[in-house]
């Protein structure tokens, strides 16, 4: 049994820590409560001027932006010019929870959203993140953060809730990575052992001061382990813009939280919605996905046993040894019977914790440690998709993703990349620096991220993502520049997420044609399409992948979780028309945001919500000069079988698909044949995808939002006609 | 032959919802069966006799993390 209040402590500096600080610059500040969801004040903060200010959100603002994802990217828009990169001082970081962000009362209203010019994808990216900043910060008085500029050496920025201060403080000496700085930041902030819960820290790591896939951490202090845990905004780079701006961490001190913080305009219709949904997951998620004891990793055996877990860099979709990292294993693992909510009133509680991990490898070698997770995405993609199905390598590189503060999804992407380069002799040991790519070699990964922390060898090429290295590797002649293009899993610059996609047309598109890039936050239609058979068409693939985004972008604006919709489902769903959506959930969303915000909406009035933000990110990425058909494009792995181990370890379907699809003999053809004509039609059928999903969107042929489409949804701004007329 | 999720399979006498489910390797705990638009409950999967011709549904309720 471990015991999970024990851990290495990293706290015995703390006071020569504290007194190495030296404050660089200061504001106040009148602390005060949002009302419906909005303090209708945003704060900004520039490292290079020193300035720190409040702003107003405009009505203007609220109608068409919403909060969350929507802020981020308006503030982001007026941040940065056409010519901006990502490292450059105008680029921003804005931290937003939307208008239900904070409530304590429907389970998974604790999201904060972070927006920033990308160092992966040289466009906006969007990353959703639990932990409890984003509810503090607006229960100190505030929208959204924006933070410009860059510090002269590594600081923090001290949000001060309780006292009205705003400190940026010169921090020399504390450790960058994660585990460590939440810890001593939120015991150097806390006014006593109570204060604690009202603290949270946003750090990143070694790892992104030099990786192109930096992540954030958000913390919340645990009370019952005694130890801030973390969970992540992984995608797209935002924690090297952090590292590039010098920021160690930034703290929020905020008041106690009290369930009436948000000041809804009707507690009790909020209070009674959410009511309904806990009695849901007590009564049924022992049931249904198990999110309560494993978590998201309650999908791992699924998707191998539905041949979508990504196999050996997204090759395969199944494997005999998934059962050594089982949802069931991590059941096991994870500390069982203790809240594990990263937001208070969560009763999904599904941010489960590894304690008394102790490190084998690097710079925290046989220190006791509690790893936040795995994921479903991290075990997915540290392990299975580079061969490792060893619970303990999967953890270790869970923990040091976090801490060195890289995302995983990213790292296990180019890993698994670098392994099959291995695997195809274009990588060897001379090129790697000695390090052996096998597959399943566990301290090989390891190795990887702590060369990458430390800015050396392979690994800090590893660091600079799949699109980079394909690049680097074509200009040193290493690969066939095409078969790096199909297995390099990457579109617009991002890595893929961890399901496999060549089986699904619709998820195909779910990952290539979003705005950020191949993220499942946007849309997971696998099953829908692959198993269910309910999309059969184009135009029912189309209209999916037009509902579907705009749905799941709508929790963006507002703060909340997406697992609560449809990781547990009311018993009856199953008696309506469209249980994929989770119809009353959908009415749960609409009846919250009219109770907080007082502004009665429909359920389409929520899509339109979502489809005025959604279209302006993608005339953002216009802006940025992608957004086009042609930054659309997928590998062909996602689409299809590359080499002919794939094809033959599918090939009944394969051959059934040409003599069913093609009218082709398969008997009659080489495989070389068959590769090819399997190719070509799936690669028309993507183009029919494309077609049909922009015409459903509003979007002409080359993915450019139409101005008479901007018009329906309210977004004929001039700011946005302007741009869409140049690629008219 | 049925149609399950509208793809033509197989049909033998005395198939039951259980042995297509285990047959189709459909072994998601969470899923939703209807036969020419009936539901069909999970205690019933067993005893549930499919017949040539049904038109059988098997909705995963499954959404990805």
């Amino acid at each position: 049994m471990i015991d999970y209040t024990k851990r290495t402590s990293y706290l015995g500096d703390l006071e020569k820590q504290r007194s190495a600080h030296k404050l660089v610059f200061e504001g106040s500040f009148n602390p005060g409560l949002p009302e419906r969801g909005y303090n209708n004040r945003t704060l900004y903060i520039n490292l290079s001027t020193r300035t720190i200010k409040e702003k107003p959100v405009t009505e203007q603002m609220k109608e068409i932006f919403i909060g969350g994802r929507g802020f981020g990217l308006w503030y982001l828009w007026n941040a940065v010019k056409p010519t901006t990169k990502w490292n450059d001082p105008e680029n921003e970081i804005i931290i937003s929870p939307g208008p239900l962000g904070g409530n304590t009362q429907y389970p998974g209203s604790g999201k904060s959203l972070v927006v920033s010019l990308s160092p992966l994808t040289d466009i906006p990216i969007d990353s959703n993140v639990g932990g409890h900043f984003g509810p503090l910060m607006k229960f100190s008085g505030f929208d959204a953060l924006e933070i410009q500029g860059k510090a002269e050496s590594d600081v923090v920025i001290f949000i001060d809730g309780q006292k009205g201060i705003i400190r940026v403080e010169e921090a020399p000496l504390e450790s960058v990575d994660s585990h460590i700085a939440a810890d001593i930041f939120t015991h150097m902030y806390a006014a006593d052992e109570f204060d604690r819960r009202n603290i949270s820290v946003i750090a990143s790591g070694k790892g992104a001061d030099h990786a192109l896939m930096g992540c954030l951490n958000f913390s919340w202090y645990d009370i019952r382990r005694g130890v801030a845990r973390l969970k992540q905004a992984g995608r797209g780079g935002i924690g090297t813009v952090f590292r590039d701006k010098k920021v160690k961490a930034v703290v929020v001190r905020g008041p106690t939280v009290k369930g009436d913080m948000n000041r809804p305009a009707d507690i009790d219709r909020v209070r009674n919605t959410g009511i309904r949904l806990h009695r849901e997951i007590h009564d049924n998620d022992d049931k249904q996905c198990h999110m309560r004891t494993q978590g998201t990793a309650h999908l791992v055996e699924v998707m191998s046993d539905y041949d979508l877990l990504p196999v050996c860099n997204f090759q395969y979709g199944s494997h005999e040894d998934v059962k050594n990292i089982a949802s069931y294993t991590w059941g096991e693992r994870f500390t069982q019977g203790i809240p594990d909510g990263c937001w208070l009133g969560c009763s999904m509680g599904c941010s489960k914790g590894a304690d008394g991990h102790i490190v084998k490898t690097g710079p925290y070698k046989g220190h006791s440690v509690t790893v936040d997770g795995p994921e479903y995405e991290t075990a997915a993609g540290l392990g299975s998709n580079c061969g490792i199905f060893d619970r303990d390598w999967i953890l270790e590189g869970n923990f040091y993703c976090d801490t060195y503060g890289i995302d995983t999804i990213s790292f296990g992407t180019s890993c698994s990349f670098v392994m099959e380069c291995w695997q195809r002799g274009i990588l060897n040991a001379e090129r790697t620096g000695g390090i052996e790519l096998t597959w399943g070699n566990g301290a090989a990964q390891m190795e990887l991220l702590h060369q990458m922390a430390r800015n050396e060898g392979f690994g800090a090429i590893v660091g600079q993502g799949v699109a980079r290295m394909k690049k680097l590797f074509a200009e040193k002649g290493w690969g066939d520049p095409k078969l790096l293009a199909d297995i390099g899993m990457e579109a617009k610059g991002l890595e893929y997420s961890q399901y496999l996609s060549k089986e699904s047309l619709a998820q195909q598109g779910g990952y290539a044609l979003t705005n950020k890039g191949p993220q499942h936050d946007e849309a997971w239609l696998i099953f829908m399409d692959m198993v269910n058979n309910q999309i059969p068409t184009f135009e029912d693939k189309a209209y999916a992948l037009f509902y579907y985004p705009m749905f799941r972008t709508w929790f963006g604006l507002c703060g909340l979780c997406k697992l609560p919709w449809n990781d547990i489902v009311p018993a009856d769903n199953y008696k309506t028309e469209t249980p994929a959506k989770v119809p009353e959930h959908v009415q749960n969303y609409v009846d919250i945001f009219g109770a907080v915000t007082g502004k009665i909406i429909d359920k389409d009035e929520l899509i339109r919500q979502s489809e005025r933000v959604y279209n302006f990110q993608r005339v953002f990425n216009l802006r940025m000069g992608s957004g086009l058909r042609k930054h659309d494009k997928a590998p062909y792995r996602s689409l299809g079988p590359v080499t002919a181990e794939e094809y033959l370890s599918r090939q009944e379907r394969y051959d059934k698909q040409l003599r069913e699809l093609q009218g082709l003999d398969p008997e009659a053809m080489s495989l070389d044949e068959k590769i090819a004509a399997t190719r070509a039609w799936r690669e028309k059928q993507f183009e029919l995808l494309t077609d049909a999903v922009y015409k459903r969107r509003g979007w002409t042929n080359d993915g450019v939002p139409k101005p008479e489409h901007l018009k329906e949804i309210g977004m004929d701004l001039p700011m946005l006609q302007e741009v869409v007329e140049k690629h008219l | 032959m049925i149609s399950v999720n509208t793809r033509e399979q197989p049909w033998r006498e005395g198939l039951n919802v259980q042995s297509l489910l285990d047959e189709m390797g459909f072994i998601f705990r969470h899923i939703i069966v209807r036969i020419n638009g009936e539901y069909v409950p999970e205690e019933a999967y067993s005893a549930r006799l499919i017949a040539d011709g049904d038109d059988v549904q098997v909705l995963h309720l499954i959404a990805g993390g």
